[in-house]
């Protein structure tokens, strides 16, 4: 019963909160830029107007793949706040990636190409990681099942802290934020145009709005899970987290992929594997 | 009993016919009732084993020892013959090695295979040996028929070639028999015997086309395999001289000290035949010969053996030294592997280095042994099975159409041959997302791996990941928008047809009814072979199943919105973006000074990163390091 009310909550609320969110990040990016910003109800305005445009499409099937990828992004935050398996909810973010990815092939225009190909790029950067967390939170609580990990009662931020070192890293690819903002980007004037969203508009795009809401906040709570004994401990730190990514946004250039992959790669095999490994021996050892 | 031997023998007799016939009702005839009959015994063997399993069962007729002899000193005869024939001298020195073992054995030591034959247990049946039963007579049948149409385009393709397909057939279905033998032999000179013959059969196999890549392809083949022939008659040996036994069942059943160094001999044999590093070469070799003996070397026969008898061993392997170092060349094979797909951009090669991948998977669980292990290993490789031979299918019946095996040349294949499209997408998901097969064994590898070697459970995430990228890249071309296609499937056979239906239905199928695979085969075996019972819980199982409908939604929602007149009606149509002026005919623009500008997208290839000759140099020495140790570790 519970998880049916965690499910009604989670999918009535994480966009509001994840718009809000959005707001937000755009008044503090405004105030870092020594400007007023938008009001923080903008993106919610933006998404409706978004949603009553005309529907231009290069393809039927783009809008198709966003579509899937709304439902499965829905999907993959309620198996994650109903306290499913860690691992499951990896794979089904997977799968809910590859439609967005698959969208953008499908209008093969040049800028959504190569938006499309960066973003696998980003989701091949990121992923080891991610399971390595699951990996981490499993030899800390003996489970992979978040509600059990949720329950546990130890701090397990003291057990795992390279793996959230390593974590908040890609996490910055996961927000799509500087400078790891590679396959889409905030502003349409650049070399990269907008990447992978380039040739999507209308409600389409707002669509896409959406998912990434639920997206961010469903992540967010990834964060939470490092803190999950200590809930205002653990709210503080998503807040903390979600500012320093606003800060590192506003104050980095983009990098170029090569360096995305191997950064990120590097990150995970030293703060990641050298974690695993400490917590190996000493499980082994006590 | 009968049925193992019937299962065995029987392909040999369509075999002798097919050799002497030619395209046509007669052959298709033959390959299609012997198919049926292969699938029907299969499965037969599956229901009438229900509740009896595992048992054993000996052969007193003197004459089908004899016989195996004869053929196996033919065999080193040709060996020899086709070495000195074409200068591989490789070749006679390994087979003459092994031949003095087997001289030695056969008539100076009188070795129990001629003497006192009814003591000894020469075949089983359990579990797993059903399973890969069923893998071996339906997928390996389905590949036979779909053989039936590719050759005659084949050969309608490469008219300079001459059409020796009649002993094409004899040797796919000599092939099947030889699989059959490996999978139930108990006594491990017989499963030797069959072991060399399915080394020969892919060794003619690849050389098919007699070009002189063909050629230098199949004798790596051949030289590779027969090195892990040599291996398998070292364990053989070992085991005999020091244990006197040969059966491989007595053998599991010895303390760990004594059977681990056969079973490192015998593992090093399976390393070889699944194509590990520093073995891989001769698969990828191996895709110079027609599809069809692709697919079979990759799915369902050979490679297959390989990971067969080290899935067999793992419980030996289970917490040792030895046993970690082949989990450390499956984990390296694993990974680097999946590197090197990512820097392919030829399609058969792709599916070549997945194939290497996923086999580094499987020995990778092997070499761990726990329970757990061995259940994610032998899930690994039901999946894997059917959706690669799916897969490697598909690229022939394309190439075939296209032209080409080039990933970049099936952009927009959606709109040109939407059908295969189709098969070939439920392929590639059916490799690596989730909810299909490889990814529930990919998840259940990863829990069994974090209670054992978490840091083996980090080079599956470092996997995977590059898997994931690979893979979608190759999706994203397929259904790319294109302008104006022609529809190009069309003179695709129906021979060709029915096996890649029915594969397709097949990688969903398994998926759907994996509880039961699991609960009726898998789990008896592990719990017989472990007493122990892994299962995954019932809401996972569950929200696995949620997932596969939502897929299933996909398809029928595609349909309805395409069909949708007022869906087509509210959209407007846009052309795409390009930074510059739109010309009137597609995929160009009017550049900045006024020209016509062609553009075409290409996938990132990354070979600066995963080229692959800097990863097989990483590879073949790493792997010949580990290699090294785990015969130390062994010894010592």
């Amino acid at each position: 019963m519970n998880n049916f009310i965690m499910l009604f909550i989670y999918l009535i609320f994480a966009p509001v909160l994840g718009g809000l969110l959005a707001g937000l990040d755009r008044i503090i990016s405004a105030r870092m830029q020594g400007r007023v910003g938008p009001p923080l109800l903008q993106p919610f305005y933006d998404v409706f107007k978004l949603l009553g445009k005309d529907n231009l499409v290069v393809t039927r099937f783009q809008k198709f793949y966003i579509y899937c990828f709304l439902i499965f992004i829905i999907f993959t935050g309620a198996l994650f706040f109903t306290g499913g398996d860690l691992l499951i909810v990896i794979f089904a973010l997977t799968l809910a990636a590859i439609f967005f990815v698959l969208a953008g092939f499908a209008v093969n225009s040049p800028y959504s190409h190569v938006g499309a190909e960066r973003e696998l790029i980003q989701m091949m950067a990121y992923e080891p990681m991610v399971i390595m967390t699951a990996i981490g939170m499993y030899m800390v609580t003996k489970s992979f099942n978040i509600s059990e990990i949720m329950a546990f009662k130890d701090p397990i931020i003291l057990q795992l802290p390279g793996l959230f070192i390593g974590f908040i890293y890609i996490l910055t690819i996961k927000l799509r934020k500087s400078p790891f903002d590679l396959s889409t980007s905030h502003h349409g004037h650049q070399e990269l145009v907008k990447g992978i969203t380039t040739d999507f508009s209308g409600r389409t795009l707002a669509m896409i709005e959406i998912a990434h809401w639920y997206e961010n906040i469903f992540i967010l709570g990834f964060v939470y899970l490092f803190f999950a004994d200590n809930p205002p401990l653990g709210i503080a730190m998503v807040l903390l987290t979600y500012f320093l990514e606003i800060l590192l946004d506003n104050s980095e250039a983009r990098v170029k992929w090569q360096a995305a992959l191997k950064s990120s790669w590097w990150v995970a095999l030293i703060a990641g594997v050298v974690n695993i490994v400490v917590l190996a021996f000493f499980k082994q050892m006590f | 009993m009968s049925l193992i031997l019937f299962l065995i023998l029987f392909p040999v007799i369509p075999a002798l016919f097919l050799l002497f016939t030619k395209h046509g009702i007669i052959r298709d005839l033959i390959v299609k009732f012997s198919v049926v009959v292969l699938s029907v015994g299969s499965i037969y063997l599956l229901f009438s084993n229900f509740n009896l399993i595992p048992d054993f069962y000996n052969v007193t007729v003197e004459i089908m020892n004899k016989a195996i002899l004869v053929l196996e000193l033919a065999m080193v005869v040709f060996f020899i013959y086709v070495g000195f024939r074409y200068k591989k001298y490789w070749v006679p020195v390994l087979t003459i090695l092994q031949a003095a073992v087997l001289i030695y054995f056969e008539f100076i030591y009188k070795h129990p295979i001629t003497e006192n034959i009814t003591e000894h247990r020469l075949f089983f049946v359990d579990y797993f040996s059903i399973i890969m039963a069923l893998i071996i007579g339906i997928i390996g049948g389905l590949i036979c028929i779909y053989a039936l149409g590719y050759m005659k385009e084949y050969h309608h393709h490469h008219k300079e070639m001459k059409d020796k397909s009649g002993n094409f057939f004899f040797i796919l279905f000599i092939f099947l028999s030889a699989m059959f033998g490996i999978v139930f032999s108990n006594h491990l000179v017989w499963m030797y015997f069959f072991w060399e013959v399915t080394t020969l059969c892919s060794f003619l196999l690849i050389g098919y086309s007699g070009t002189e890549e063909a050629k230098n392809n199949a004798f790596r083949a051949l030289i590779l395999n027969l090195l892990g022939g040599l291996g398998f008659v070292g364990g053989i040996g070992y085991l005999y001289f020091t244990t006197g036994t040969i059966e491989l069942d007595k053998m599991l059943g010895m303390a760990k000290a004594v059977a681990l160094i056969p079973a490192i001999f015998l593992g090093f044999a399976g390393m070889t035949k699944s194509a590990q590093l520093p073995f891989s070469s001769w698969l990828t070799g191996a895709m110079v010969a027609p599809t069809p003996v692709s697919a079979l070397l990759h799915s369902s026969t050979m490679v297959k053996a390989g990971v067969f008898i080290l899935i067999k061993l793992s419980p030996v392997f289970n917490g040792t030294m030895a046993g970690f170092f082949v989990s450390l060349v499956g984990g390296v094979t694993f990974l680097l592997a999946a590197f090197i797909a990512v820097s392919q951009n030829n399609a058969k090669k792709v599916l070549a280095y997945s194939t290497i991948s996923n086999l580094g998977l499987i020995v990778l669980c092997a070499g761990i042994g726990t329970a757990a292990a061995t259940w994610a290993a032998i899930l690994l490789l039901v999946f894997h099975a059917i959706a690669k031979a799916l897969l490697f299918l598909c690229v022939g019946s394309v190439e075939h159409q296209i032209g080409s095996r080039d990933i970049e040349d099936m952009d927009g294949l959606v709109r040109r041959m939407p059908k295969m499209t189709i098969l070939l997408l439920i392929g590639i998901a059916g490799m690596f997302l989730a909810p299909f097969g490889m990814l529930i064994s990919k998840w259940a590898a990863l829990k069994a791996l974090v209670d054992v070697h978490p840091i083996l459970a980090v080079i599956v995430a470092f996997g995977s990941a590059t898997t994931l990228f690979f893979w979608t890249k190759w999706m994203g071309k397929l259904t790319t928008l294109v302008h104006k296609p022609e529809n190009q499937e069309k003179k695709v056979s129906l021979d060709e047809w029915v096996p890649l239906y029915l594969l397709g239905i097949m990688t969903i199928g398994v998926c759907l009814f994996f509880p039961m695979l699991s609960t009726s085969l898998i789990d008896p075996y592990i719990s017989a072979v472990y007493q122990q019972i892994i299962t995954m819980s019932d809401g996972n199982i569950l929200i696995m199943l949620v997932m596969m409908g939502l897929l299933f939604l996909l398809p029928i929602g595609l349909t309805i919105y395409l069909a949708s007149k007022k869906g087509k009606n509210e959209l407007g149509y846009a052309k795409p973006y390009m930074s510059g002026v739109n010309a009137d005919e597609p995929f160009k623009y009017h550049g900045s000074m006024g020209k016509l500008v062609d553009f075409q997208t290409e996938n990132y290839y990354m070979v600066s990163f995963f080229g692959e000759a800097k990863m097989m140099k990483i590879g073949v020495i790493v792997s010949i390091l580990l290699i090294a140790i785990l015969f130390g570790a062994g010894i010592i």
